[in-house]
């Protein structure tokens, strides 16, 4: 019974802490969320109607101008333009700087320069992508000049048209170093041999990529792809800085939509909705993420 | 011959690739430390060059926005809230993988999935909690609802760390008389030290460039951390260069120190989501 009692105890010191802070700062927040989402002001129960009202709203949702005329789309399409593009382009130019820094003399200072968007605070970053992309400072419109596409040469977080791709092109930047890490500490792990075998048997470099460095980085890939994935979902400070989702909401998106209905609008309901509609798409990812690095191991 | 014109090639395109993922940085590290006369046809003309430090004196002192107090105050915070979750979720994680007791699999499975949640999602009743309790607009508040929300994936972290420690030697110590909590102290935690420079560089990180929970839970203009700091410099029409770049320069400084002393440990903390 002591031995019990002592055990008992043991688990609650070494655990409670935990649990209690996860319990009462993220748990029981992340209930009461949910629960605002199908409620009212009065705190009386809705059902669906917060969620079709808001879902449909303008806001998130407004594909009467997709795509002939430009955004605002809606915080909905315009988070989904972001996975869209982001997400390929990420994985691919990771992948394939990985690959060509492998033997590269001084690649660790590239590697370091490439990551260096990954360590800043995405504050600044958005404050960066707003610079370049600017009329007089921007390195890109100066490039612009230089080649003669004048009509391009203009504050690109300004304008309705290109505010959400300048700010979709700036987080490749910014993140592409995450994908690249991974794939390169991903490569260093594929055994040698793998390669020789392949040599001998006359398999040329696009082969040897193809079948051999590809299939072995499956892990890394589906890392990668979550990971990403969850950060073009989760997306604001980056898009705070640069235009607030602006102009005219041309560049908003869930995650600042939601601040806005909550701390501007004072509508905890109506962002709760936009809260919960998040969540259950990072959950979705997050299950799958679990389930497939459970099925890679075993 | 033909194989070493290839070899050349790559590094040009390795190193020009380098080259451009640098560039806008350095257009930051040009406008902070050049007068605004010289930026207005672009950091890159370099006919005329002075340096000075003009920004960085206006941006620690910005009188709506003082970057000085700011990066104080973000120490405040980050300190603590690296250092607390750190021993929590060690000892979270150690009772994890050597208890067995009911609910064990779905809490930690629980653990797991929260690890995907957005920050608005706890966003208006974490208002409410903190303002209920008497910590909204304190750094002890934010310092706590960090701690909580670094919690699950250190948990996580330590405890698939730990899962590749011999626990033969924790055995023979227990048979000897020895006590979990020096078990704990003695042999497990020396032995996890690489793991926890890994989570301290990225708790670190993250907690200082955040942005998203200072920015609900802290109002008072000097209790602003940094980062909240930087959208405040930027006026409403009229964007100072000069001072918003040097202020990124200030602020970036932390983390890229990190960065530069914790390398491997850092890397390795992120590698860490691949396995498991």
């Amino acid at each position: 019974m002591r031995v019990q009692i002592r055990r008992w105890f043991e688990v609650i010191v070494f655990i409670s802490p935990a649990l209690i802070l996860i319990g009462f700062l993220v748990v029981m927040p992340a209930i009461r969320t949910l629960a605002l989402s199908f409620l009212n002001e009065e705190g009386q129960f809705m059902g669906l109607q917060n969620f079709s009202e808001v879902l449909l709203s303008r806001d998130t949702l407004n594909l009467d101008r997709f795509p002939r005329r430009s955004p605002p789309w809606g915080a909905v399409p315009h988070n989904a333009i972001w996975v869209l593009l982001h997400l390929p382009l990420v994985v691919m130019l990771g992948m394939i700087l990985a690959v060509l820094l492998k033997d590269v003399t001084g690649a660790s200072f590239i590697k370091s320069a490439i990551f260096l968007g990954m360590v800043t605070p995405m504050v600044i970053g958005g404050g960066v992508i707003r610079f370049i992309f600017d009329e007089n400072t921007g390195v890109i419109n100066a490039i612009f000049r230089l080649v003669g596409l004048t009509e391009l040469t203009r504050s690109w977080t300004a304008y309705p048209d290109t505010a959400l791709l300048a700010l979709i092109l700036g987080s490749i930047w910014l993140w592409t170093g995450f994908s690249m890490i991974l794939y390169s500490a991903g490569l260093a792990t594929i055994p040698k041999e793998l390669y020789e075998a392949a040599q001998v048997d006359g398999a040329n470099s696009l082969q040897r990529f193809f079948y051999i460095t590809i299939p072995s980085l499956r892990p890394v890939t589906i890392t990668v792809v979550a990971m990403t994935i969850l950060w073009e979902l989760k997306i604001f400070d980056l898009v705070y800085t640069a235009t607030l989702g602006g102009p005219g909401g041309s560049s908003m998106v869930l995650a600042l939509q939601m601040y806005f209905l909550a701390f501007r609008g004072l509508d905890p309901n109506r962002s709760a909705v936009i809260a919960t509609f998040l969540t259950a798409l990072t959950l979705i990812i997050g299950v799958w993420f679990v389930r497939s690095a459970r099925r890679v191991e075993g | 011959m033909r194989v070493r014109w290839g070899r050349l090639a790559v590094h040009l395109i390795a190193w020009a690739v380098g080259l451009i993922w640098i560039i806008p940085f350095m257009g930051i590290l040009m406008a902070s430390i050049r007068p605004h006369s010289e930026l207005v046809h672009g950091w890159w003309q370099l006919s005329e060059v002075n340096l000075s430090f003009d920004n960085y004196l206006k941006a620690w002192s910005h009188t709506t926005a003082p970057i000085g107090e700011g990066l104080k105050n973000s120490l405040i915070v980050t300190i603590p809230a690296t250092l607390l979750p750190l021993l929590i979720g060690t000892l979270a994680a150690y009772g994890f993988l050597r208890f067995r007791f009911p609910g064990r699999n779905v809490l930690f499975l629980v653990i797991v999935l929260l690890l995907s949640i957005p920050q608005q999602m706890v966003a208006v009743p974490l208002f409410q909690t903190l303002l209920d309790i008497g910590l909204l607009n304190t750094f002890a508040g934010l310092i706590l609802t960090h701690t909580a929300w670094g919690l699950p994936w250190i948990t996580m972290f330590m405890r698939n760390y730990m899962t590749t420690l011999p626990v033969e030697v924790e055995e023979a110590a227990s048979l000897d008389g020895a006590s979990r909590f020096r078990i704990f102290y003695k042999i497990t935690l020396p032995l996890t030290l690489p793991a926890l420079a890994s989570v301290a560089a990225l708790q670190l990180t993250w907690v200082w460039n955040d942005f998203f929970m200072a920015l609900i839970l802290l109002y008072e203009p000097n209790m602003l951390v940094a980062t909240q700091r930087i959208p405040l410099l930027r006026g409403q029409y009229h964007i100072d260069w000069g001072i918003l770049s040097a202020a990124s320069m200030l602020i970036t400084a932390v983390p890229v120190l990190v960065f530069v002393v914790l390398q491997k440990y850092y890397i390795r903390g992120l590698i860490g989501w691949t396995q498991k």
